[in-house]
């Protein structure tokens, strides 16, 4: 066979081509070990919440919401000003910025359930020099508590108070013995937050306080026009907190 | 050559090797180390990889779980052998290692480390004030 250009470059093909067959074999062989996301698991674009402060607007039914999430979430009951919360209840004044002297009496009295607003623009993810806190694909600003410092820039940023500092260790004000042992408890030092239940979304399950709530509160994907958030949006009017600083909460509230 | 000095320099010597050898004889009829007796699982045959891969790697696993179940929402573990695990510490591992003191403790002790993992997570024998 005479050594010809076209020669050398057919044969040169062949072994590229061999090479790219070989390593694609192997790499099919080789089942990687790695994660996954589990089959049941909820899935959206953008998460988002709708409460509907005619079913629960006062002190008792919101309490009932706070007991489900804080005791899924190992969340603490300091009798303080040092306390942790993760929903909590709160006058109107408190809650929207939009003050109404002699407003009607209903709307005077109702109390408001006040959780994390998973902000689309949060000031908290920006602020955080570790990244501990973080906004995920589907719109849940979640922490990892593994990388937080306990600097509080956070809750400096925070407009809405949503987060709590562990000014002492958390465990002297849990029941030890009616603890949820399938989640973890925080340390002195930590913020922390409602975390949207990420943990029970991962798992096919809706929030606590959505599934305690008797149906007043509502929970699903703000980017499909035929949730059920959406739905709610479209029939009632509602607002969210402090519209004006651009955070745009996806927590809603129907009035 | 005259090594001036020479007695004081010997003894000195021979006393310095002596006191850098104590160690050594102190430990001489000692058994060699010996990895703890563990409390195995006894309904569970295998670990979520090869047990020298645990033994290995269990840290650097965990801590690539907690990456992948927290900042990349991935909550199950495809093993080697493509079998799947739930990604937890409390819910995984503490569910077949349900005797934290006499596992993962008895190692961590011999080699003196102490993760802090159990300052948030709730070890299976659960909390005592
Ligand atoms: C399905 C039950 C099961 C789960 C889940 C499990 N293990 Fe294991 N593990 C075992 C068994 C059984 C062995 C002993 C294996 C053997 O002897 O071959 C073992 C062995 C080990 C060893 C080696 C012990 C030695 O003798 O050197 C370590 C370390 C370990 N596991 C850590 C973990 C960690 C960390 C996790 C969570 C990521 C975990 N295991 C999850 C059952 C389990
Ligand atoms: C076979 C003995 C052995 C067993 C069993 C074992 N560990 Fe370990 N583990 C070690 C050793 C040794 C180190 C330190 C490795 C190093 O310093 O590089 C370590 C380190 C760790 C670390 C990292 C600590 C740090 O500060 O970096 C974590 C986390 C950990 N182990 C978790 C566990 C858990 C959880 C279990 C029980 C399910 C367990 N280990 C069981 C031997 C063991
Ligand atoms: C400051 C408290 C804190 C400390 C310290 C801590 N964790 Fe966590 N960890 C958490 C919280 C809270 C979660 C969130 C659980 C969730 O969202 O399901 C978590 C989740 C995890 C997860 C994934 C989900 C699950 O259910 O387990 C792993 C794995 C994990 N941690 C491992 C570790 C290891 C290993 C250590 C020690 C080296 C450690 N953690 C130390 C608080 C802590």
């Amino acid at each position: 066979m005479s050594h010809t250009r076209r020669n050398f470059l057919k044969f040169m093909g062949l072994a590229a081509a061999g090479l790219c067959a070989g390593s694609a074999g192997s790499a099919l062989a080789a089942a990687e070990a790695g994660p996954v996301r589990a089959a049941d698991a909820l899935k959206a674009k953008r998460w988002a919440m709708v409460i509907d402060t005619t079913k629960v607007g006062t002190k008792e039914t919101i309490d009932v919401l706070a007991k489900a999430c804080h005791h899924a979430h190992n969340v603490p009951d300091i009798p303080t000003k040092q306390n942790v919360k993760w929903i909590w209840a709160a006058s109107y004044d408190e809650a929207f910025d939009q003050p109404n002297d002699h407003g009607n009496d209903a709307m005077e009295k109702r109390e408001f359930a006040l959780l994390c607003n998973h902000c689309t623009h949060p000031p908290c993810v920006r602020v955080c020099p570790t990244q501990a806190t973080f906004q995920r694909p589907d719109g849940i600003v979640a922490m990892d508590y593994h990388r937080c410092i306990g600097c509080r820039y956070c809750m400096a940023a925070c407009p809405f108070g949503a987060r709590s500092f562990n000014f002492m260790e958390p465990r002297l004000y849990l029941d030890l013995n009616n603890l949820n042992k399938e989640f973890p408890t925080r340390m002195r030092g930590v913020v922390e937050k409602c975390n949207f239940c990420v943990d029970r979304l991962a798992h096919g399950k809706q929030p606590a306080c959505v599934e305690a709530s008797n149906g007043a509160l509502a929970f699903g994907d703000l980017s499909d026009p035929n949730s059920e958030v959406r739905k709610l949006l479209r029939e009632h009017y509602t607002i969210r907190r402090k519209p004006s600083l651009g955070t745009e909460p996806g927590v809603y509230y129907i009035i | 050559m005259k090594l001036y000095n020479g007695g004081k320099i010997i003894t000195g010597l021979v006393i310095f090797l002596g006191l850098f050898l104590t160690p050594l004889a102190y430990n001489a009829g000692k058994a060699a180390y010996s990895q703890p007796k563990l409390k195995l699982p006894v309904n569970e045959k295998e670990c979520v990889e090869s047990k020298e891969y645990m033994r290995k790697n269990h840290m650097q696993l965990l801590d690539q779980w907690r990456d992948w179940a927290l900042r990349d929402g991935k909550r199950v573990y495809v093993n080697s052998k493509g079998k799947e695990f739930e990604i937890s510490l409390q819910k995984t591992c503490m569910k077949c290692h349900t005797n934290k003191a006499e596992f993962c403790d008895k190692c961590h002790n011999d080699a003196s480390v102490s993760p802090y993992c159990w300052d948030c997570h709730i070890q299976p024998e659960g909390l005592k004030k």
